[in-house]
């Protein structure tokens, strides 16, 4: 029998053994999307006819005895932001509302040839830009743990169809915190890879020098398998890295952390952190000790000037690229009436096809890029850039892997900081050095806070190119957990039911 | 005192290519304002024997062999375009009148 409740390495083993085809299970996760995303509304574009061709596809070669890939079958959400041809592709913004790109990204290519089954596009904050996906086009997702709070963002919709068992898998981006933080906020494990570990080929770019795309899952290994099929260098994107893929399925299977040193950032813990949240991560950090790891304390004093340095880098690369949806080629075009020049149809489609925050965010970058604020504004946050790359240099000497809390507190209410960007902006505060320094971070679900009973994320980081460390701890971590639950974390989520 | 006016806004919009109504002018120098003097922090550290980091990866010029491969063809590069005309975008006028 087919069961939408399983983990994805679950599916993909039944499905080797032939107790169901993909396209029963495929048409299972189609069901339940039509149950229970009007309450979630995870999704953007449903492709179920796209979905049933290439589930039956795998189902002919494993008749035929072929040699699939291990996750052949499965199904999986896409973020909105990853061309798809043929399939609308938004980004979450009205300026491409209809697009259909006419080709594939890399990670869809590296998706259709494992096998994987794409059911459609998820929601998230237009060009990515936000932590609750309020920033949407399209309207919020809800959180499932929780309809009146927000999933995070910007991946809201990826981290929402996995936890609402809409998907087993999903695809996010993370630029500033954008996979880890709705992970953490939705009880689910999410990777941000390092930066150049996963092509950005066909994915809209918003910070060039921040964005990477990543796995979602319900269980570490499950991220790990995804994270194996997407990774990889590609010629066609001049930042991926050409060296081997980290061996992160088999470190998420070693259940092992005797001897490792796990450094504790003395500046991501304390006071502004909600206690719930703080009493989990100590808690897990008791498990990893009692499983054979040493806790060490480092400091990065620098972290304290990464979030302001963050939102001067990332607006100024982004008021550049955005300078692409310019109505000339693809996208809207609005007040061509053949009495206005080029210019004034590109500034009249602008207005009308970006939403506040890409606009706040576009003004924002144009300024601290433009001469005589350059060197104060977007130099000096390249400096800070320099200092948190140091500071990370520094604890990696101390510590294999550092962990800290994803998020300062869990999901917030929908509509709770939507009016006040700043206190938006402080809930990326432990996730943006990550990107700021090019490493790897994961997210991995530690338990619910005893104040609302909502999820929390633990990060755990690693060096450059050293991704298979979070997955070693993250699985045994994982696992002590699981054995002191007796159950998943997300057996606790309510059930959504129909709609309503 | 205030880092940005609402003048420097209506310049930038400019240079950005946004149009911007008057009410929405108000509204971004006032969040600019707030958010800017969040983030000039980072000047605080900023200190000149520092040397900037503008990407993750120290790499330069990465080239490839000059190759043809295959890519769109003219119907799918022009299938999203707003405006089409003789295998080709069309767009509104560019120069002046003559």
């Amino acid at each position: 029998m087919t069961n939408i409740y399983s983990s994805a390495s679950e599916m993909a083993d039944s499905l080797a053994k032939k107790e169901y085809s993909s396209v029963e299970l495929t048409q299972q996760h189609l069901d339940r999307i039509a149950d229970v995303d009007g309450k979630v509304s995870a999704f953007l574009h449903v492709d179920a006819e796209g979905a049933l061709t290439q589930a039956a596809a795998v189902d002919a070669k494993r008749v035929r005895g072929e040699k699939l890939s291990p996750l052949a079958g499965v199904p999986l959400a896409l973020k909105d932001i990853l061309a798809q041809k043929g399939i609308p592709t938004t980004a979450g913004s009205k300026i491409l509302e209809g697009w259909r790109p006419p080709y594939d990204s890399t990670v869809v290519t590296k998706l259709k040839e494992a096998g994987v089954v794409i059911l459609g596009k998820t929601n998230m904050d237009e060009f990515a830009m936000g932590s609750s996906t309020e920033n949407s086009a399209y309207g919020t997702t809800q959180n499932p743990w929780d309809l009146s709070r927000t999933p995070g963002g910007s991946s809201g919709g990826s981290a929402a169809a996995v936890a609402a068992f809409e998907a087993p898998l999903a695809i996010g981006t993370d630029t500033g915190g954008s996979i880890r933080q709705p992970a953490a906020l939705t009880g689910i494990v999410g990777v941000k890879p390092t930066y150049g570990g996963v092509s950005r080929y066909g994915v809209v770019a918003y910070s060039s020098s921040l964005d990477q795309v990543g796995p979602f899952g319900r269980t570490v290994l499950d991220a790990a398998l995804l994270h194996e099929v997407i990774a990889g260098h590609d010629e066609r994107d001049s930042t991926s890295i050409n060296a081997p893929i980290p061996q992160v399925v088999a470190a998420a299977k070693r259940l092992d952390v005797k001897g490792m040193k796990i450094g504790v950032i003395k500046e991501l813990s304390g006071p502004g952190f909600q206690a719930g949240v703080s009493q989990r991560i100590s808690e897990s950090l008791e498990l990893l000790v009692a499983a054979g790891a040493e806790i060490v304390e480092v400091s990065c004093p620098s972290f304290e000037f990464a979030l302001a340095a963050y939102y001067l880098i990332a607006p100024s690369e982004a008021s550049s690229n955005l300078a692409r949806f310019d109505s000339m080629r693809y996208g809207l075009r609005v007040g061509d009436d053949g009495s206005k020049g080029a210019e004034e149809v590109m500034s009249i489609t602008r207005e009308a096809g970006f939403g506040k925050e890409v606009k706040r965010r576009i003004i924002l970058g144009t300024y601290a890029l433009s001469s005589g604020y350059y060197d104060a504004y977007y130099g000096s946050a390249q400096k800070v850039r320099t200092l948190v790359k140091q500071d990370f240099e520094k604890a990696f000497g101390q510590a294999d892997v550092l962990v800290s809390p994803v998020t300062p507190t869990t999901a917030f209410k929908i509509g709770e900081k939507s009016e006040d960007p700043v206190a938006m902006y402080l809930s990326d505060i432990a996730t943006i050095p990550v990107n700021m320094a090019g490493i790897g971070g994961m997210s991995l679900p530690v338990g619910l806070a005893d104040e609302d009973g909502l999820p929390v994320g633990l990060q755990i980081m690693a060096p450059v190119m050293q991704d298979d460390r979070f997955y070693r701890v993250g699985g045994t971590l994982e696992a002590a957990l699981l054995s002191k639950w007796g159950k998943p974390l997300l057996a606790n989520i309510p059930e959504l039911g129909g709609v309503a | 005192m205030t880092a940005i006016s609402r003048e420097d806004v209506a310049h930038l919009a400019k240079l950005a290519r946004v149009e911007m109504t008057p009410v929405e002018l108000d509204h971004m120098a006032t969040e600019l304002d707030h958010i800017l003097s969040a983030v000039k922090r980072v000047q605080e550290v900023a200190t000149q024997d520092i040397q900037p980091t503008s990407h993750p990866l120290a790499m330069t010029n990465i080239f490839r062999d000059d190759v043809v491969k295959p890519s769109l063809t003219n119907s799918e590069a022009l299938s999203g375009a707003p405006a089409k005309i003789d295998g080709r975008f069309k767009v509104p006028q560019i120069l002046g009148e003559e």
